[in-house]
């Protein structure tokens, strides 16, 4: 059983993402430690990349002001194992295949066993693409997270059944970034899914409000909320930490 | 259970987000039927032919030759092209799939300009509606093909992320596509991306070695020893190499942009600089840092200035079949100026990197053997930009 799963104990998962070093790996550190101390379920940990193709306008900032202050995947890794010394609860990295690629897939994924990180994430690595990923995931004990659209339809099912960890379930078309409104039907999608797995499903793209959370936590087993939390970052900087902590409380008492 | 499909050795693939894995799948349904069908095969001979005025010429550059004096020095005239470069044979193709298809919006990333121009008249000629992508740096560069493709009907939205130049706009042009896709065909404008665009692309642009065969056929009666093309993505590289590649008596060069030289910062050649990568959708080589992340590049050519380039360029450079060669800025500035006053062609920028090789190459080759240039576009875009460099300030 992957430890992913123990996040979904606790009723239903709040998932929040972060840029890792936006606006420094220090602010990084206490927002994750804000955000678990009031509730977080699981953290997403996102790698900058220069190019983030699935990224809205907000966390393509994020990107960018982290790189622009040094960040590197080696001094994530370190951020991590400090991380660790005090956050029990699964985390997962969010970032670009070129990332893993480049750093040497094997070296990266065996680095996620070692310090703890349970999943992974890479947007750009479809069911077709990830043998490559996923045999050294398996090795190394760390979840490829699989991620289902509004679009997969057909493709649902073959996705579902390998899926493990958890499902990121894509709430709407187009990038990441706040939503007004999330018209996918995803109570439909959740069913299709539920006949091929008991794997948990998650929900991200477009989630910002209490009132979001509510609804998406209806019909799945999470939400996973990414641009809101940037959003505060950007506007706290340094102080974002505890504005964070309450804004965490606020959603994950509302998915209750 | 990895697909195979797409891959040329171990470059290309479909690195894409989930959202659009159904379209890109629906493409090469699409393309696979339509590929084979005699009917959507006449309809772009027809096109090509009355349209965009093909077959392109191959013209003996006899003045060029003398004056190198070496290999005979042919010239590929896809410059005389409707719309003045190579980029409609790609684009006619992909606006008739896409129509067969009954999407009825196109979208397109550009860099010079060139491909967002072609797409602007492709949709325009097909009732379709037009959306070109292009970084805000490339539409400073570039403000005629701007003022251009607006004139054809087409909205033009400059991007600011990144770099805000080619590569920034196939990264917007890919999120918009994921955004919608019901009625929108993404135009790819070069054999890069996802596949099957590397396959439709290099097969639409295939026109350029078949015509360079028949038509060195009929004059020499035998085929050239060399056939030399600029490499950005690698589209008209790949139209002038395709058919060829099984002649291995054809040496296939390609000229990268080493924008102010390959060992500074400021160069776009990813052959010679890059290493392996999987971005905007392929495997392939890429320019980075040592953590992946892919470098801004620089090349005097907005059409050249991207930091990746095709899958099968890629394989073709790792099984050796083709040789992929850098050229500066100031090379191709040379060639740019010497073509012009030896031949009274203007070559696109892009297109002079060819150019130059070829002056560096011919004159240590026999009289008797052959070199055949792709002049892949028309210069008449570039000028401005070229006397600036001169240190002549004038503006379009």
């Amino acid at each position: 059983m992957s430890k992913i799963h123990e996040a979904f104990r606790n009723g239903k998962a709040f998932i929040p993402f972060i840029t890792c070093g936006d606006p420094d790996l220090e602010t990084t550190k206490e927002a994750v430690k804000a955000m678990v101390a009031n509730g977080a379920d699981l953290v997403e940990l996102g790698i900058p990349f220069s190019d983030p193709t699935a990224e809205g306008p907000v966390i393509q900032g994020a990107n960018l002001r982290a790189l622009k202050g040094g960040v590197t995947t080696d001094k994530v890794f370190d951020m991590v194992r400090e991380l660790r010394k005090d956050v029990t609860v699964p985390m997962v990295f969010m970032t670009y295949a070129n990332v893993v690629y480049s750093y040497g897939a094997e070296k990266f994924i065996s680095t996620c066993k070692e310090i703890g990180i349970d999943g992974l994430i890479l947007p750009d690595i479809p069911y077709e693409e990830k043998e490559e990923f996923q045999a050294l995931c398996t090795e190394y004990d760390v979840n490829l997270i699989s991620m289902i659209a509004p679009t997969s339809e057909n493709r649902i099912a073959m996705i579902a059944k390998e899926a493990e960890g958890f499902i990121y379930l894509v709430s709407s078309l187009g990038v990441t970034g706040v939503r007004t409104e999330i018209k996918t039907d995803l109570a439909s999608i959740t069913k299709v899914i539920r006949q091929y797995t008991d794997v948990p499903v998650a929900i991200g793209f477009g989630i910002s409000t209490p009132e979001q959370a509510a609804k998406m936590a209806a019909v799945s087993d999470g939400a996973i909320v990414g641009s809101a939390i940037i959003k505060i970052l950007d506007q706290y900087k340094a102080e974002a930490p505890a504005v964070l902590g309450e804004y965490v409380k606020s959603m994950k008492d509302a998915m209750k | 259970m990895t697909n195979q499909n797409g891959r040329f050795g171990m470059h290309g693939g479909q690195y894409m987000p989930e959202t659009l894995m159904n379209a890109v799948i629906e493409l090469e349904e699409a393309y696979n039927h339509y590929k084979n069908d005699p009917e959507f095969q006449a309809e772009l001979a027809e096109l090509f032919n009355n349209y965009a005025g093909r077959p392109s010429r191959l013209y003996y550059a006899e003045k060029m030759t003398k004056d190198l004096g070496g290999a005979k020095i042919y010239l590929k005239r896809e410059d005389l092209n409707h719309t003045g470069a190579h980029k409609i044979n790609n684009v006619l193709g992909q606006a008739l799939l896409a129509k067969k298809m009954g999407k009825t919006r196109l979208i397109a990333e550009t860099g010079a300009g060139q491909h967002g121009v072609a797409t602007a008249t492709a949709a325009a000629l097909m009732g379709m509606e037009c959306v070109v992508f292009m970084g805000r740096e490339d539409t400073e560069r570039q403000a005629l093909n701007v003022y251009r493709m607006r004139l054809l009907g087409a909205e033009v939205i400059p991007v600011e992320t990144g770099t805000a130049t080619l590569k920034d706009a196939v990264s917007e042009a890919m999120r918009e596509w994921t955004n919608r896709m019901d009625d929108t065909h993404y135009c790819l404008g070069s054999v890069m991306g996802p596949h099957p665009f590397p396959t439709i692309v290099r097969d639409f642009q295939a026109v350029i070695s078949k015509e360079i065969k028949e038509q060195m056929l009929e004059k020499e009666g035998r085929l050239p020893d060399a056939v030399i093309a600029c490499v950005g993505g690698g589209s008209n590289a790949i139209g002038t190499f395709y058919n060829f590649i099984e002649d291995k008596e054809v040496q296939l060069i390609g000229c990268e942009a080493a924008g102010r030289g390959v060992d500074t910062f400021e160069t776009a050649a990813t052959i010679a600089t890059g290493r392996p990568g999987i971005f905007h959708g392929m495997k392939s080589y890429f320019c980075q840092d040592e953590y992946g992340q892919i470098a801004p590049v620089y090349s005097i050519s907005a059409g050249l200035d991207y930091p990746g380039v095709g899958p099968e360029h890629a394989w073709l450079h790792d099984i050796g079949r083709a040789q992929y060669v850098p050229v500066t800025d100031d090379e191709a500035v040379n060639a740019f100026e010497y073509l012009s006053r030896t031949e009274g062609i203007i070559p696109a920028i892009e297109s002079a990197h060819a150019v130059a090789y070829a002056q560096k190459l011919a004159p240590s080759m026999d009289k008797d053997q052959i070199i055949v240039i792709t002049i892949s576009g028309r210069g008449d875009k570039d000028c401005a930009a070229i006397a600036r460099y001169r240190g002549e300030d004038i503006h379009e």
